[in-house]
């Protein structure tokens, strides 16, 4: 038999794929830009907190976009803000992940006619890879658009395009 | 405990023409409206006299009152020429319990209001809140800056009643 078909049944080795290895590692320890603009932020402060508890999935705040992973857009963009978002995704390390959270941040939400000052949707800037619908999305939906992004890294590839 | 009636007695033996009249018209408050040049004096009068003692400015707002002459421009837009921008002032005695309201008034095309920022400290900010989002001139003020918008804001005015957003900011598209 190949080493393949017992893959568990010698002590302490487990074979497996580069890219599965690769993904599953860092899906399972997204670590988060310690960042958050409006009433969004409450929500996914709560989310962070004991109930929702975010560090189940391995998510943990990190207050250096330089040792963070992917950065959650949560609240309104105004424009004055958006140079800094622009900032702070371009000192992130590759790879990394965008969460937009909330209607504003998605599409410009209630300011989106009369916001003067309000970026119609941060995709404007950055690009985004999940989009989190509400206003403001329950923890629950966070929890939900951060399984989607698991899922999108978990059929990442080193070699095959992203499909 | 004085009402609005008894300050604007006062006032007027006091400042004379400096203050204009007492509106009271149902069902907004009363207030008084001042001189735009002399509304600094008044306001030091108000928070050192001994028998009113304003010691809290409780907000300062300004205001468009759009009350000029309108016109369409070719592209469609209204242009507001003429009339009156205005600063509300609320101010309190916590020692007497009495408030009142003020307002000024300043031309659209030349808004100089004499600043009260020496007078209550935390005018200052409100100040610059109105001149950033009105372009309202507060004469005598320590950092006349944008205090919302960014600095680097080129297209005017947002409370402005004929302001038009700009289509581009730093490359950023801004309608919808």
């Amino acid at each position: 038999m190949s080493l393949l078909d017992k893959q568990f049944s010698d002590d302490n080795i487990v074979i497996t794929k580069v890219d599965d290895l690769l993904n599953w590692s860092r899906l399972s320890s997204l670590w988060q830009v310690g960042f958050g603009l409006a009433c969004c932020a409450i929500e996914m402060m709560a989310t962070s907190a004991s109930h929702y508890d975010f560090d189940r999935f391995g998510v943990i705040p990190r207050p250096s976009p330089r040792q963070s992973d992917v950065i959650i857009i949560s609240g309104t963009v105004t424009l004055k803000m958006a140079t800094r978002i622009k900032r702070l995704y371009e000192q992130m390390p590759d790879p990394k992940y965008v969460i937009s959270m909330g209607s504003c941040s998605n599409c410009g939400g209630p300011y989106w006619e009369h916001g003067y000052h309000v970026l119609k949707g941060v995709d404007r800037v950055i690009p985004v890879d999940v989009y989190v619908p509400g206003c403001p999305p329950r923890p629950e939906a966070l929890l939900e658009g951060l399984l989607k992004l698991q899922e999108k890294i978990r059929n990442e590839s080193l070699v095959k395009k992203n499909s | 405990m004085k009402t609005t009636e008894d300050i604007f007695e006062i006032l007027k033996t006091n400042f004379g023409e400096s203050i204009l009249e007492l509106i009271s018209t149902q069902p907004i408050e009363k207030y008084i409206r001042i001189n735009n040049f002399e509304i600094d004096k008044v306001c030091l009068f108000l928070k050192d006299n001994e028998d009113l003692l304003f010691d809290n400015l409780m907000n300062l707002s300004g205001v468009d009152d759009a009350n000029g002459k309108k016109t369409l421009s070719a592209n469609g837009t209204q242009i507001i020429s003429g009339g009156t921008l205005s600063v509300f002032y609320h101010i309190e005695s916590t020692k007497y319990r009495h408030k009142l309201v003020l307002k000024t008034s300043a031309e659209r095309e030349k808004p100089d209001i004499a600043s009260v920022s020496k007078i209550w400290r935390h005018a200052n900010w409100h100040e610059r809140e109105a001149f950033d989002l009105l372009g309202i001139n507060f004469l005598n003020h320590p950092d006349l800056r944008r205090i919302l918008m960014p600095y680097d804001w080129e297209a005017g005015f947002p409370l402005r009643k004929d302001y038009e957003n700009p289509e581009f900011y730093l490359g950023m598209k801004v309608p919808y």
